[in-house]
Formats: C-alpha cells, sequence, structure tokens
C-alpha cells in the first residue's frame, strides 16, 4: 500500500497554533504503528479559527480535522482518520466547506492546496503559465495585458498598476528594478503572509513577469523582519525556481535573465512606505523621501523601479494566463478583479476571504466572520491597518471596494478589518492610534513627530474632562495640521481612526471626569 | 551566540558575505545580530571602515530601527502584541495578567537580566488574536491559562 498523504500547514499562524508538534506526534505515531505517512506542511487554508487543520487524502477528496491539538493525534488514529473516518473534530470535505466554497479564490487558489515549495505541484496547478505566456509577448503587451485587467495596488494606495509599469518601462536606464513590498505592518493584515507561505512561486512568477514587461533584471522582497516563517518557505522556494530554471539565467530556455533577493526590514512600521522602503533597502535610516521624483523613475540606487505590494505582484501571472478580461470581469465599479479581505479581532470565524470587490461589510462580518466571538454585539470595525477609520455598525452595509468605502469616509488599504464588540472604548482605540504614530513616526516632519504626542497628551485631557470643549477643538486642529502637514500617510492619516471614532462615538470620549 | 564581545575579526568575518552586495549595511547589522544576540558597540567603527560611511551614519542607521539592540538581550525574551487586533481579544486583560506573572512591566527587563517583557505591533497572526512571541517562537490564541503553561515550560527549559 503506498503512503498515506497528510497535510499539516507550516503557515505561522498554524504554527503559531501549534502545528508542528501536530505533525511531529502524527509522524511518531504512524511510525510506532508501522503505518506509511507522508506529510506534506501546506500554507493554511485560511480558516484560521479550525487550525491546526489537518487534511488526509481519501478518495472522495481532501478531508479535514480541526482544531488538532497533539493531544488528539493517537486518537485520531485510533479512529481511523488516514481511511476518512468520521471523528469528533471531522470537518468533512474541506473544498465544501461553505467559508471556502463561497469565496472566489483567484489569486489565493492554490494556497493551502499545494506543497508550498514543490516546483513540480506548482506547475501541476498551472504554474508558470502567466510567465510562459508573458515570454511570447512583447513588454509594451505585457504592461498594456495589466492595465487592461484593471488591477489596482493592492498595497493601500490603489494605483493602476499596469500605469505604474508603464512609466517604468518608458524610462532608459542602465538597471531597473523590481521591489516587492513584504513589509505587512498593517495590524489586521495576514494576506501578504499567508500568500509568501503558501505559494510563494506565484509572487516570484509574478515579479519575473514585472520584470520582463518593463526590463528589470534585479528584483528585492522587502520582507518585515517580523515574518520568520515567510522567509524560510521564500529562500526555499527561490532557491527551487533556480534550480528549476524559472528564475535567474535563461528563464525557461529564453534567454532572459531576473533574480530576486530577500531583503529583511528591521522593525520599522514606516518602511512600508515606498519610499522609506528603498531607503531602508539601500542600507539607510528609513526616512520618507521628498516625491517628485517618482520611484518608477528614479527609486532604488536612483534607478527605475517598480513596487508593488505582494498581492498585486501574485495577482499578476493569473492575468497573462487567462487574459486580462477573465479578471476584470470580476469586481465592481472602478474595483476590478478580487480581493483577499482579512477577518481579525474579535470574529467567531476570523481567517482569509477571497472574494471579488462588492461584497458588504454584513455579508463580510456576519456571514463568513459569523458575528462576534465572545457573542456580544459587534460596535465597530476598524478598515485598513492602524491609520484606517473606524465604522460603526450603522454603515455595514457598505459595499466593499474602493469607491463604497470611501463614500463612508473609509478606505480599503490593504483589506484587513477588525472587528470589535461592545466592550470596546473608542476613546482609547483613537488614543492608541496617535501612540502608535509617535512610536513609529520617522521624525521628518513637526506634525507627525510632534503633532502625534501631543494628540495623546490632549485625548487624556479629554477623557478627563479638563477643559473638554476647548481640547476637544484642540484635537480635531491638530488632525487638520496632521492631514494637510504631513509628508506621507503615517502623519497624514492617523486623524482618520481619531476623528472616525469621535465622530460616529463621541460618548466614548464624554464618559469619565467632570464637565 | 557569543559569550563574549565579539573580536574585530570574528566581526569582520560575519559580515564578510555581505560585502559584494548593494547598500549592505542592514543586512550586515542582521549578520551581526543574529549571531552576537545585540549589535555591540565595538561594531560601529568596523563597519563605518567597511562602508566608508562616518560613525554618527552608522550609529544613526541602528538607532532608527527597533529591530536592532545595542546590548545582549535578556535570557527570556516576552513579547506581546499590543496592536489592534489582539487589542479586540482582551490583549490588555493578557498582558496585565503577564505583567503580574512576570513582576515586570511592559518594556522592562529583569535587574539580573533573565527576562524582558517588550511590546510589539502586529505579528500577522491578527486570525489567531492575542498573539506573542517567546524567544521567538510564535505563539496565537493565548489565554492567561495558556500564558501560564508556556511559562511553566520555560521555567523548565531553564
Ligand atoms: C505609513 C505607510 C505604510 C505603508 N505600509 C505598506 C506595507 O506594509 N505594505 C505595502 O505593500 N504598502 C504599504 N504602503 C503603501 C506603499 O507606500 C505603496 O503605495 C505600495 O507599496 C505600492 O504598491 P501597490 O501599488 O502594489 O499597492 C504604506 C504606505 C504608508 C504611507
Ligand atoms: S508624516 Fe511622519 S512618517 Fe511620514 S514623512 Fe512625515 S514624519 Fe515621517
Ligand atoms: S494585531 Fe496582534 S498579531 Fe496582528
Amino acid at each position: 500500500m503506498s503512503a498515506a498523504i497528510v497535510y499539516v500547514p507550516r503557515d505561522a499562524s498554524a504554527a503559531a497554533l501549534g502545528a508542528d508538534a501536530v505533525a511531529a506526534e502524527i509522524d511518531r505515531q504512524a511510525r510506532d504503528r508501522g503505518i506509511a505517512v507522508r506529510i506534506v506542511r501546506n500554507g493554511t487554508r485560511g480558516l484560521t479559527w479550525l487550525e491546526p487543520l489537518v487534511e488526509v487524502v481519501t478518495p472522495i477528496g481532501r478531508l479535514a480535522y480541526g482544531p488538532v491539538l497533539p493531544g488528539d493525534v493517537p486518537g485520531l488514529f485510533d479512529a481511523g482518520f488516514l481511511g476518512g473516518a468520521s471523528h469528533r473534530l471531522s470537518l468533512g470535505p474541506i473544498e465544501q466547506h461553505p467559508y471556502l466554497k463561497n469565496q472566489q479564490r483567484v489569486t489565493f487558489a492554490r494556497v493551502g492546496v499545494i506543497d508550498p515549495v514543490s516546483v513540480a505541484e506548482y506547475v501541476a496547478h498551472d504554474g508558470f503559465q502567466g510567465l510562459r505566456e508573458a515570454l511570447r509577448t512583447s513588454p509594451a503587451d505585457i504592461v498594456r495585458i495589466v492595465t487592461d485587467s484593471g488591477l489596482r495596488g493592492r498595497g493601500g494606495a490603489a494605483f493602476p498598476a499596469g500605469i505604474k509599469w508603464k512609466t517604468v518601462l518608458e524610462q532608459s536606464a542602465p538597471q531597473k528594478y523590481i521591489a516587492c513590498n513584504a513589509d505587512e505592518g498593517d495590524s489586521g493584515t495576514f494576506a501578504d503572509r499567508m500568500l509568501m507561505e503558501g505559494d510563494p512561486f506565484q509572487l516570484i512568477e509574478g515579479m519575473t513577469i514585472a520584470a520582463l514587461g518593463v526590463g528589470a533584471s534585479q528584483g528585492y522582497i522587502y520582507l518585515r523582519v517580523e515574518y520568520p516563517h515567510s522567509h524560510r518557505v521564500l529562500t526555499e522556494a527561490l532557491a527551487a525556481a533556480r534550480g528549476a530554471g524559472f528564475l535567474g539565467q535563461n528563464i525557461m530556455g529564453s534567454g532572459a535573465h531576473f533574480d530576486i533577493e530577500v531583503r529583511l526590514g528591521a522593525g520599522a512600521y514606516i518602511c512600508g512606505e515606498e519610499t522609506s522602503m528603498l531607503e531602508s533597502l539601500e542600507g539607510r535610516r528609513g526616512e520618507v523621501r521628498v516625491r517628485p521624483p517618482l520611484p518608477a523613475i528614479k527609486g532604488l540606487f536612483g534607478m527605475p523601479t517598480v513596487v508593488n505590494n505582494v498581492i498585486t505582484l501574485a495577482s499578476v501571472p493569473a492575468i497573462l494566463h487567462k487574459g486580462a478580461e477573465a479578471y476584470r470581469q470580476l469586481g465592481s465599479g472602478r474595483s476590478r478583479g478580487t480581493l483577499p479581505l482579512q477577518l481579525a479581532g474579535n470574529l467567531k470565524h476570523p481567517g482569509l476571504v477571497e472574494r471579488a470587490f462588492g461584497l458588504t461589510l454584513r455579508e463580510l462580518l456576519y456571514d463568513y466572520g459569523g458575528g462576534s466571538a465572545s457573542g456580544r454585539p459587534l460596535r465597530a470595525v476598524q478598515i485598513g491597518g492602524p491609520l484606517g477609520a473606524y465604522v460603526p455598525v450603522s454603515q455595514f452595509d457598505a459595499l466593499i471596494d474602493y469607491e463604497g468605502l470611501s463614500g463612508i469616509g473609509a478606505l480599503l488599504g490593504h483589506g484587513g478589518i477588525v472587528a470589535f464588540d461592545d466592550t470596546v472604548d473608542m476613546a482609547r482605540m483613537a488614543r492608541y492610534a496617535m501612540a502608535f504614530c509617535a512610536h513609529e513616526s520617522c521624525g521628518k516632519c513637526t506634525p507627525c513627530r510632534i503633532g502625534s504626542t501631543r494628540g495623546v497628551e490632549v485625548i487624556d485631557r479629554i477623557v478627563a474632562g479638563v477643559d473638554r470643549q476647548q481640547n476637544l477643538e484642540v484635537l480635531n486642529d491638530l488632525c487638520e495640521t496632521m492631514v494637510h502637514g504631513s509628508l506621507c500617510g503615517l502623519g497624514g492619516m492617523t486623524p482618520f481612526p481619531v476623528q472616525s471614532a469621535l465622530k460616529h462615538f463621541p460618548e466614548d470620549f464624554t464618559r469619565g471626569g467632570s464637565h | 551566540m557569543f559569550d563574549t564581545q565579539p573580536s574585530r575579526d570574528e566581526l569582520l568575518a560575519l559580515i564578510a558575505p555581505c560585502k559584494g552586495l548593494p547598500g549592505p549595511l542592514l543586512v550586515m547589522l542582521h549578520a551581526i545580530q543574529d549571531r552576537v544576540g545585540y549589535v555591540p558597540a565595538s561594531a560601529i567603527p568596523v563597519l563605518a571602515e567597511e562602508l566608508n560611511l562616518s560613525r554618527a551614519e552608522v550609529q544613526g542607521v541602528i538607532s532608527f530601527y527597533h529591530h536592532f539592540r545595542d546590548r545582549p538581550p535578556a535570557k527570556r525574551r516576552i513579547e506581546i502584541c499590543r496592536a489592534e487586533s489582539c487589542q479586540a481579544l482582551q490583549g490588555d486583560r493578557l498582558t496585565a495578567h503577564i505583567e503580574q506573572r512576570t513582576r515586570l512591566r511592559l518594556g522592562e527587563t529583569s535587574a539580573d537580566g533573565s527576562m524582558s517583557l517588550q511590546p510589539v505591533y502586529c505579528l500577522g497572526l491578527c486570525s489567531a488574536s492575542p498573539a506573542l512571541m517567546i524567544d521567538g517562537t510564535v505563539h496565537a490564541r493565548v489565554t492567561p491559562e495558556r500564558f501560564d503553561e508556556l511559562l511553566s515550560q520555560m521555567e523548565t527549559r531553564e
């Protein structure tokens, strides 16, 4: 009999919940029982509340069990889980799980399915088809296809990817670069991490297509140091891609050359801002650069550089393979394609949901998210990381796309959504936003560096009831100064969570103290 | 890790593999901290000389980044996520519990250098909040009870 195949994720979220110990225990039990088992360390399916989620391959598909603790493993063997037997932790055929079945997985189609560092499995699941197509397409046509797809940057600013690439293509320079932004500093977001740990070849392929499109020969992945699991997977995948001829010299026998190096950040949130990231890649303090010049014209080491987020680049292979139109058909309004939404905070079913743009917050939070984890009513969500606005329940019917959210004064950012139940103190969250800005400011502009510290003090006074009316005015002026007087989004957007909290939850600021 | 301060030659050996790279300072600082546990002051003149930078420039880069330390880390390091998603799932209660158990306040290192408790801002584990790291290993959905288990495992590892 051939070995039974068992999948146990190597994703950091699964590992943080004990997946490595589960894999070790499965291995040990199998040896003790003299059963041949092959353990594949896949990415996560993104149903995080069920992690560690173990899958076995059966004639009727992959059956899942979870959340599995090491102590559950002997019982699973006793029950005969390798044959798909039922057990207290049975979840059935994983692909039929409503959380997954009702998604539109395009960029995350392979994540959790394949062994992330196996070139053979990647190729067997349509891998490198986009690159194959790009190699027989002219640079101008590659850029046009990406433009036609309507793909906009997924890192936050939502700038059309093809237009950025076109600028880089049009520069003549001795060297051009592809710089992948894998800093993913926004709290509530983990899509980049999940993609890198679950399907790194797709990012490599996307960067290589970008290189062919604009004429770059060197790429960098700027990875935050907080992601050691991603670092290991990327390192293995880059070596495997090189070994198989998909990266490095003479890519797929075409004569084209492109290589990628991973560079680690060093715990500075601001280094996710693209010009700060470039400074950091050059080995300097991550201080934001004044624009212009745009990085597309004068970027890394002064050369034309494509800076794109992980998900933006990872979306490209499918666009080249299936065509711009197939991607463009998904979505709503001017937001085309799909978006990996990340459900975090106080939700029963946190995880990753990839859907075409255009579902409502309510559907996302209740149909997928299952409402609060605590069982109490939800009160607010923060969308788009620490610089994102707080949105009250009354606005949960807003559509999730770039325009729909800006219509309610919010921004989608990188697509992370953090939910809070009715025990949240919104004045504390506003204070935290200011404190975070003070902690992470690169120090270049006064409104950001000094204003944020002032903001913390002023919120403290408001909450304590000291000259409340006057301090509320001070806070508003301060926010306006930060919005208008900051060089980048850290100082310029920190007022969004603060002012949205004040607007929608004024009672939280005036509860305590004297009046 | 080194038990004593690394010598100049040892530092040079650590950074030698990064020398051909463009813009190598951060890569070198990582190489040093990964092996030595921190970036000793004695590394600053070595890096400055190798890269043709002033000592102040090197110092400026080190101090900009939260990750780089200028002294040896505590023997046991607890880093707890204080960002929004972890706050939304009783992160305050967990932090208070950990402060009480370790008799340290957030940001402190014990006087004998045996343990430190530091805040971090998002580990990318927000769908399994609250999260923390102990000696570089991540743990998620951490309850006070689970923390106590982890703490006793830490103690038995000593
Ligand atoms: C304070 C700040 C932090 C940012 N952090 C990130 C980040 O962690 N990852 C990211 O991809 N983009 C981040 N961005 C956006 C980048 O500046 C840039 O727009 C993006 O990398 C471009 O790629 P895209 O067009 O593919 O989104 C940040 C921006 C600001 C102002
Ligand atoms: S707004 Fe803040 S982080 Fe951005 S450039 Fe100015 S000081 Fe630096
Ligand atoms: S907010 Fe704590 S892990 Fe992201």
